[in-house]
């Protein structure tokens, strides 16, 4: 592999890395705060791509019909965690589970009969529609390099909310002592209400930014649940840090293992996931 | 669940009798029985829908060859899992007692029927899945083909890359039976040509991380790409090559479904793709017209290859009772008469090979404008060479 190449591949890895991220970031968040396992966050982002690639047909802005999923998907996260996900407070895990893995048939059968089983694919939005020369031949879209910086300016926005706002301090007093919390008269309710509907929201803006780059099918939201697992299970399992470094590092080796090894490379981040474990059980910057 | 949606599917089992002409010949005996094999569930249910309704729609334009028999349907969901394929194609054919068996779309499923169904006494009749093995090793008399095999779309691309000046060639797909034997087929036109493959690429089905790999296409800079891409992986392949600025720099080729049903979601990243394959939309034959306007006067929308090759499925089994008079009780009979048949296809007119396959015309096409436009016939009367066929 040639310097340049190795560059080149770098670069798609980092972008992939940082879109991963941005998926994982609600899983990881939703269960570091509220101890929920939410295997229905693959449907978000199938429900966040469906939406866009509907309202692009609807309205023809990218603008205006990313907006509008994004609130539809903020609203049907308010709607999930009243409706179903506050009755799993209390229980184990299994039945989290149970009810999530429900919620992805839900999801997958509201697919099939509002937009059928055919394959579609948004066009990128006209202004970002360019590409910037590359390499000798090759060049770099402009939508890519856009959703990079989204997806870093998301990242960023998460990580100062956590960290320097009442909410993320409300956030974390609650992932340490749920019980303190309400205690001292939080109104822990609304505050699990919150963070589930912006994990959610995470994954539907994932898969609107996501829907211009990828095609838009039946299942698209299982695929990228299990790499989000992954990402979530070697960053640490409710570290947002670790999500983003563990986004990164599966982006970049998962992108190197398709070129060097193409036939094995969706072992690879799995070996990649076990050696992780092998070294820190619980995960690189688990708590 | 999937227990009472096959029951359910049984009991719903339509009866066809409407446009059947009571007053044509006096023995309207047993009703012919079609079961119907297809995915109306999952990924590929529209391909199955398409595909029952060419099937319904030749057996009803040719109602009159039926010599009044009237026709049972018995629809059974495979949802495209091979692990379900035996179980519903032995109640086809031990409790419901089908004469034909029409499916499925997948090849895995294939493989499943095909094990229940060779050598007994009912016709099966594929009308899609590509599978070399159900034409090749595993080909039996009762079991016949009116889509493709897998080769033939592919083998008439190398001779079309190698005309085009085409010398070094990168080849990139999935690694599954399809997937394999596509790029299989090309190199072996293409190299016996004189042409080289630089790089062959076989990904895990299905993943659609296709940017790295279009990198490296870049940076391998070969003359020309070949693939074998389907769905909504042919969708993400061609959006990435253009993306990537590949598009018009280095010539992209392709098995025909990378342009079949996708290309309003690829748009303009698609046009200029050259793909081969026995059909196009607009082809300019008079059956083809003709069948598209039945096609769309019934459904209330244009047709797709898969509705093609269901309503060659549902001629072959109207023109075989018909040259038989109506009486299929003699399997052997209905089997050598299927064997001799000329099927006037809106594809073209096509005849089966001794493995049962069609023999085929393979047409090169090109998009433009959104439209796969056929530029000249790729291969005509191509015959799947049927290796490992003892028939």
């Amino acid at each position: 592999m040639s310097t340049e190449l190795f560059f080149v591949q770098l670069i798609n890895g980092l972008q992939y890395g940082l879109l991963l991220f941005l998926i994982a970031s609600g899983l990881t968040l939703v269960f570091g705060v509220m101890g929920i396992l939410n295997l229905a966050h693959g449907s978000m982002y199938m429900v966040g791509a469906y939406l866009v690639w509907y309202f692009v047909a609807v309205t023809g802005s990218f603008t205006v019909s990313a907006i509008l999923s994004a609130v539809i998907a903020l609203g049907l996260g308010i709607l999930i965690e009243r409706v179903l996900i506050q009755r799993l407070y209390n229980r184990n895990h299994l039945d989290q589970v149970l009810l999530t893995i429900g919620m992805i048939f839900v999801f997958n059968s509201l697919q099939s009969i509002l937009w059928g089983n055919d394959p579609y694919g948004v066009a990128v939005p006209e202004a970002l529609s360019g590409s910037v020369p590359f390499t000798d031949n090759s060049s770099y879209p402009v939508y890519r390099i856009f959703a990079a910086l989204i997806c870093i300016a998301i990242a960023a926005a998460l990580y100062f909310m956590v960290s320097k706002t009442r909410l993320g301090m409300l956030i974390r007093a609650g992932e340490s002592n749920r019980e303190m919390v309400e205690a001292l008269g939080v109104n822990i309710k609304s505050l699990y209400t919150i963070v589930f509907a912006i994990g959610v929201m995470l994954a539907a803006i994932s898969g609107i930014i996501a829907a211009p780059m990828r095609s838009i099918v039946p299942g698209m939201g299982e695929s990228v649940l299990i790499t989000c697992f992954v990402v979530v299970v070697i960053g640490g399992m409710g570290s947002i840090k670790g999500a983003f470094v563990g986004a990164l590092l599966v982006g970049v080796i998962s992108t190197f293992a398709a070129v060097l090894m193409p036939t094995m490379s969706n072992m690879v981040i799995y070996l990649f996931m076990i050696l992780v474990l092998l070294v820190k059980p619980q995960g690189l910057f688990a708590k | 669940m999937s227990r009472i949606k096959t029951l359910a599917s049984a009991v719903l089992a339509t009866t066809l009798t409407a446009g059947l002409s009571t007053s044509a010949l006096a023995a309207a005996g047993d009703p012919v029985k079609i079961g119907i094999m297809l995915p109306f569930s999952g990924i590929y249910a529209q391909l199955g829908e398409a595909g029952r309704d060419g099937l319904k729609l030749a057996l009803k334009e040719k109602a009159s060859a039926l010599h009044g028999s009237p026709v049972e349907f018995i629809e059974l969901d495979t949802e495209a899992k091979p692990s379900r394929a035996p179980e519903l194609a032995s109640s086809l054919l031990n409790q419901h007692e089908a004469d034909f068996v029409i499916g499925p779309v997948h090849s895995g499923v294939a493989m499943g029927m095909i094990k229940m169904l060779r050598g007994k006494d009912t016709i099966m009749i594929i009308p899609n899945a590509g599978s070399a093995a159900a034409t090749g090793p595993l080909c039996a008399p009762n079991i016949f083909r009116t889509s493709f095999s897998s080769w033939q779309p592919s083998y008439p691309m190398g001779k079309v890359a190698l005309d085009k000046g085409y010398k070094k060639v990168y080849a990139i797909s999935w690694n599954y039976g399809m997937g394999r034997e596509s790029l299989d087929a090309f190199e072996e036109s293409f190299t016996a040509g004189g042409g080289e493959i630089v790089e062959k690429v076989l990904l895990p089905f299905p993943s659609t991380n296709f940017q790295s790999h279009v990198s490296d296409i870049a940076a391998t800079n070969p003359d020309a790409v070949f693939t074998f891409f389907a769905g909504g992986g042919a969708i993400k392949f061609v959006k990435d090559y253009d993306a990537m600025g590949l598009r018009g720099k280095i010539p992209l080729l392709g098995s025909g479904f990378l342009t079949e049903g996708t290309l309003q979601a690829q748009g303009d990243a698609a046009e200029g793709v050259l793909t081969g394959l026995h059909y196009a939309e607009q082809l300019d034959v008079p059956k083809n017209r003709e069948f598209r306007e039945a096609f769309n006067t019934e459904y209330g929308h244009y047709p797709d290859i898969y509705a093609v090759q269901g309503y060659d499925a549902g001629q072959a089994i109207a023109n075989t009772i018909g040259q038989l008079e109506g009486d299929i009780s003699d399997k052997q009979a209905v089997i050598s008469t299927m064997e001799k048949l000329t099927i006037d296809s809106p594809r073209g007119e096509f005849t089966f090979s001794r493995a049962h396959n069609p023999i085929q015309n393979i047409y090169l096409r090109e998009v433009k404008d959104g439209v796969n436009v056929v530029q000249s016939v790729a291969a005509e009367a191509l015959e799947d060479p049927a290796r490992g066929c003892k028939l």
